[in-house]
């Protein structure tokens, strides 16, 4: 992997880079699965990738922090612990309680549904979104869309990873995304 | 302080009403909507003790017993949503006070406050809900965080504990190689109910060495005995829904 233009620049990132394992043909033939769950056995690298976030959201006003089932649960909280801001967790169908509202997004075959709860965000909340990676854009749009319905502004997408190939930053139409690691 | 119910005001119509809160707070007799007190009395026999035990439980909590203040908010910040996910449960919603950040802000201070400086080098964090609680307080003791997830979910190389399900059964996983013997760990989930799915990360923790410290939960069902089920390992929890 090599920094490009479209990563943070900082001397922790190298660190959190190495961290990041890939696991081949997981969890079928062909991809290269990044494997975040040994960054997480490295306290000094997840406190690095927290901190790196938390540097550059916490003077947004950020109001609402949404993590992605289930690795965006992972970073979200300590993100939105540190700022000051409410957790929201994004779930697949039928985990949340309560009145949900939901939103479809397409797989390689067939599709799913990210759901939020009803009454979580309003209007007024300037939201991040964060997941630990992103390949095509598919989650990361409808949890902007989930956001956006419910009245929030999304300021930013935020995850650890980007697979530039898949061309998932151009799907976000225009949305800011910050990541630390890309991976070619 | 932000209020627990007010994201949730304007909706109210269209909610599961809000329930009284855990036996925890004086809330337990609490006036409610008309609505609420018809719908949790058919409930309240099964799942809740009766109104009279209730009531001593409560002047029990009111009086000094070392409870730390930061528990009172955090008990009415969890909301409690009725016949979820089947007729008959009362199911613990934490995600409430996920919307509250004093409260979310204690909770993990309570649980760091308990667990720094002891030499625990493993915080393991059941899926999912496991994985809002752990990282946050593996970050300020200076620890791993360990996921515990459902089967193929793990990419590696992983060991596998199967546990009873109320129907059949279900699998936890953990990455080989994520945790080494003598390791101290300590394990995390929202809520204990009957203390299956922790028996399970107990057991597969225990199987490579690492020595249990604790199992810590923010909610603990107490009729349902999961502590029993827990060995030597020793539970901890902040708030107990009975």
């Amino acid at each position: 992997m090599s920094e490009t233009e479209n990563e943070v620049k900082d001397p922790r990132i190298q660190g959190i880079k190495t961290k990041i394992r890939v696991v081949p043909d997981f969890p079928k033939k062909g991809i290269m699965f990044q494997d975040i769950t040994t960054l997480l056995l490295d306290p000094k690298a997840f406190k690095d990738t927290i901190d790196l976030f938390v540097e550059r959201y916490r003077d947004m006003n950020i109001s609402v922090v949404a993590g992605i089932e289930a690795r965006g649960f992972m970073f979200g909280p300590p993100i939105a612990l540190a700022i000051g801001a409410k957790f929201v967790p994004l779930r697949k169908p039928k985990k949340l309680p309560g009145e949900i509202i939901f939103e479809e997004y397409e797989l390689e075959y067939g599709s799913d549904r990210l759901e939020m709860q009803v009454g979580a965000v309003d209007s007024g909340d300037r939201a991040l979104v964060v997941d630990d990676l992103i390949a095509t854009g598919g989650t990361l749009c409808a949890a902007m869309n989930l956001l956006e319905r419910a009245g929030a502004k999304v300021v930013e997408c935020a995850c650890v990873i980007e697979l530039p190939e898949l061309k998932g930053r151009e799907r976000l139409e225009g949305k800011s995304l910050c990541v630390l690691v890309e991976y070619r | 302080m932000q209020t627990l119910i007010s994201p949730f005001v304007s909706h109210s119509l269209r909610l599961a009403p809000p329930l009284p809160r855990n036996s925890l707070l004086n809330n337990y007799h609490q006036a409610s909507p008309i609505r609420l007190s018809s719908h949790f009395s058919t409930t309240s026999l099964r799942l809740f003790n009766s109104g009279a035990a209730a009531a001593s439980r409560d002047s029990e909590m009111t009086t000094e017993d070392g409870k730390d203040p930061r528990i009172a908010k955090i008990a009415s910040s969890i909301r409690v949503i009725p016949d979820f996910p089947k007729p008959g449960i009362m199911f613990q919603d934490i995600t409430t006070l996920l919307l509250d950040t004093e409260a979310f802000k204690d909770t993990i201070a309570l649980f760091v406050e308990r667990y720094q400086g002891r030499g625990i080098s493993v915080v393991a964090g059941v899926e999912a809900r496991g994985f809002i609680f752990g990282p946050p307080i593996a970050l300020a003791i200076g620890a791993k965080f360990v996921p515990m997830r459902k089967p193929k979910k793990l990419p590696g190389k992983v060991i596998s504990e199967e546990y009873s399900l109320e129907y059949g059964t279900d699998k936890m996983e953990m990455h080989v190689g994520a945790v080494e013997p003598g390791e101290r760990a300590i394990i995390i989930d929202d809520l204990i109910a009957t203390g299956g799915t922790l028996a399970a990360a107990i057991r597969l923790l225990e199987r490579v060495g690492v020595k249990i410290v604790e199992c810590a939960c923010v909610i603990e069902l107490p009729e349902l005995k999961g502590k029993e089920k827990l060995g030597d390992a020793p539970l901890f929890v902040l708030v107990s829904s009975a």
